[in-house]
């Protein structure tokens, strides 16, 4: 306790360098509490995106799906079995239709996936309500990025090709009934959504579906031929890149902590020096060598706590500003392959701000110790008179 | 304490390393001090009277011989028994004063006895006492810079005196004071000495201290030339008072 007191009176008494150095390592506590909290802000988001928009509680593949392989989907196909109906009913289960296939947006020829999806679904957030019959041509949605891509508009008409169930070429018309907006990327660039029994009838596949997917909190039905994914293979890829980004955050504060800490070491060292003359008097005045190593050491930790509290001044209301209207993410973050929202809310937890706080107490603690082991080494008659160098 | 002396110095011989070989500043001293002395060590620069004090005030260790202070064998103790008898019995004035910085009078008095765990409204009558003694009692807020060099002494005369010690060394104390100043301080010093029969011992060259010492042992070359004692020595022209 006498420590911390002598060593709160030693710092403020030396003024501006103290607070120099407070202020270095309070800019590292705001920066890894705040990168931690984007990504972790992120990490959520993204999460919940996808499930909302793409996997929803888990997937159930036919054996052959490999999505990273559009040409197994030739073979990626089989009738939904009886066993699966009752949660298709009950909207616990959706099945998917996917085939590749080709469009002639503005006359150019594009590859894409044609998706047939149940118009009743209510597990994604993917408005397939809006592919209602239409009798002219075939409805259909797509998402933004395709649309900006391929320059359609609500109410084009475009032309897709298909090889059916016996591998023959057919063609036919679609409309784009709607246009819609999402995070996620994996569910716009390249496919068009079409009513599942719609594509169903074009595959001359009739009640096959290549994956079907649980709504959230839904247990699957064990049947051979058909693979349940759950979220640590589904999410895999994400949570991959949240790591990969929180490796280069690492080494992002990783520097900062260190300026901060070259600074305090080179204050201690210096204050080592400078005040060898009160080390000497203290230890005239009856304190052990260890008590003054303990003094100096004390006073160098307590540039955290003036940090700590310097970081709270300044960085409480910046970082809670961001976690209510969120930071704008800069275009382009969809070439990531991961949802990328246009706000991310970061999430700041306890857990983070002890961390951070336990973690920067222990480092500054260390280069404060470091440099006053030289105290032991002390003449205390030649500290008292300064004459040390 | 042996036959009630607080500090008894035999064969005392102080080795320092120069060079290859080493330097001898302290050769075959011995000599006793009793409670209530007010002695001083003087002689030219260079002769050892720095040297004489740290040992005794557990600062420094001999090379031989045996330093006994308050029954504690200098020599022998522990770091952390020779930090307890300087915090408990002695109290040092320095030349240069040592006050610290950033503490206000008051504080820099009080903190020997924040070494010591007096509790606080104990503590606190204590450091106002000591500023009284030294006549510094407008000026506890005051920090050292805002100080005189002849108050900024009294301040450690204060720091040195508060906690009652037995033994004070005061090693030239008055070398950064003029004659006004000087006079004060050693008036100062005498009373104490007088009321809380605190035995001083100075190490001193300067002529206005060695007027009001009791006993003057003289050292030159590191050994002792003569051990006077002169009581009421005290030039009585000097006419200052204590206030
Ligand atoms: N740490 C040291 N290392 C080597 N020699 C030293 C050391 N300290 C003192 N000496 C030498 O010992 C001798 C006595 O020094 P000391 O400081 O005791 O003298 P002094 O009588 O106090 O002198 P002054 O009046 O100048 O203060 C000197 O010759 C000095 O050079
Ligand atoms: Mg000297």
């Amino acid at each position: 306790m006498l420590a911390i007191k002598l060593a709160f009176k030693n710092l403020i008494g030396a003024g501006l360098r103290t607070w120099l150095n407070a202020f270095v390592l309070s800019i590292a506590y705001v920066v890894i509490i705040w990168h931690s909290g984007i990504l972790e802000g992120w990490n959520r988001q993204a999460r919940r995106d996808m499930i909302d928009w793409q996997i929803g509680g888990g997937e159930v593949w036919q054996k052959n799906y490999d999505p990273y392989d559009p040409f197994t989907l030739t073979d990626a196909h089989a009738p939904v079995p009886e066993k699966f109906q009752e949660q298709i009913k009950a909207g616990k289960l959706t099945p998917i239709l996917v085939t590749s296939g080709s469009f002639y947006p503005e006359g150019r020829i594009q590859s894409v996936l044609l998706k047939g999806i149940d118009p009743q679904q209510s597990i994604l957030k993917l408005p397939a309500g809006s592919l209602q019959k239409d009798n002219e041509a075939i409805p259909a949605m797509i998402g933004t990025r395709m649309a900006k891509n391929n320059r359609l508009k609500e109410g084009d008409y475009v032309t897709i090709r298909w090889r059916d169930a016996l591998g023959t070429f057919d063609a036919a018309e679609i409309k784009i009934a709607r246009i819609f907006k999402t995070s996620v990327p994996a569910v716009d660039n390249g496919q068009i959504w079409l009513p599942l029994d719609q594509l169903q009838n074009m595959l001359q596949m009739p009640g096959e579906a290549t994956y079907l997917i649980l709504e959230p909190g839904q247990n699957p039905i064990k049947i051979s031929g058909w693979q349940h994914q759950g979220y640590d293979v589904l999410l895999a890829e994400m949570d991959e890149i949240i790591r990969r980004k929180s490796i280069g955050g690492t080494i992002l504060y990783t520097i900062m902590l260190l300026l901060a800490m070259l600074a305090i070491f080179d204050t201690q060292v210096f204050a080592i020096f400078r005040r060898q003359k009160e080390i000497g008097t203290d230890i005239a005045l009856g304190m052990t060598r260890g008590q003054v190593i303990g003094l100096f050491t004390v006073e160098g930790a307590v540039h955290g706590i003036l940090a700590a509290v310097m970081a709270a001044i300044y960085g409480i209301p910046l970082l809670s500003m961001q976690a209510v209207h969120g930071m704008a993410m800069p275009e382009g973050m969809d070439d990531y392959g991961l949802a990328g929202a246009e706000r991310i809310f970061p999430v700041y937890s306890t857990a983070l701000i002890i961390g951070t706080v336990i973690l920067v107490m222990i480092t500054t603690t260390i280069v404060s110790y470091l440099p006053s082991l030289k105290i032991a080494k002390m003449k205390p008659t030649d500290a008292i008179r300064g004459k040390l160098q | 304490m042996e036959n009630g002396k607080l500090i008894t110095i035999q064969n005392l011989v102080k080795h320092y390393p120069m060079g290859k070989g080493r330097f001898t500043a302290l050769k075959d001293i011995n000599l006793t001090f009793e409670k209530g002395e007010f002695s001083g060590v003087v002689g030219p620069s260079g002769s050892g009277k720095t040297t004489l004090l740290n040992i005794m005030g557990s600062l420094d260790v001999p090379s031989e011989g045996t330093v006994r202070v308050l029954g504690s064998e200098i020599g022998t103790l522990s770091h952390k028994a020779a930090a307890r008898l300087r915090n408990h019995n002695i109290g040092f004035i320095f030349q240069t004063y040592n006050l610290m910085p950033v503490y206000n009078v008051f504080e820099n008095v009080e903190f020997p006895l924040l070494l010591l765990k007096m509790p606080v409204k104990e503590r606190r009558q204590a450091v106002l006492d000591a500023l009284e003694w030294v006549g510094l009692s407008d000026k506890v807020k005051s920090r050292p810079k805002q100080l005189s060099g002849g108050e900024s002494q009294r301040v450690s005369i204060a720091r040195a005196m508060v906690k009652r010690p037995h033994i004070v060394l005061a090693d030239e104390p008055t070398a950064n004071l003029d004659a006004d100043n000087s006079h004060h301080i050693l008036q100062t010093m005498e009373k104490l000495n007088r009321d809380l029969k605190t035995t001083f011992i100075f190490a001193t060259h300067d002529d206005k201290v060695i007027q009001y010492l009791k006993r003057k042992i003289s050292l030159a070359d590191g050994k002792v030339q003569s051990d006077e004692k002169s009581p009421g020595n005290r030039n009585p022209e000097s006419g200052h008072e204590i206030q």
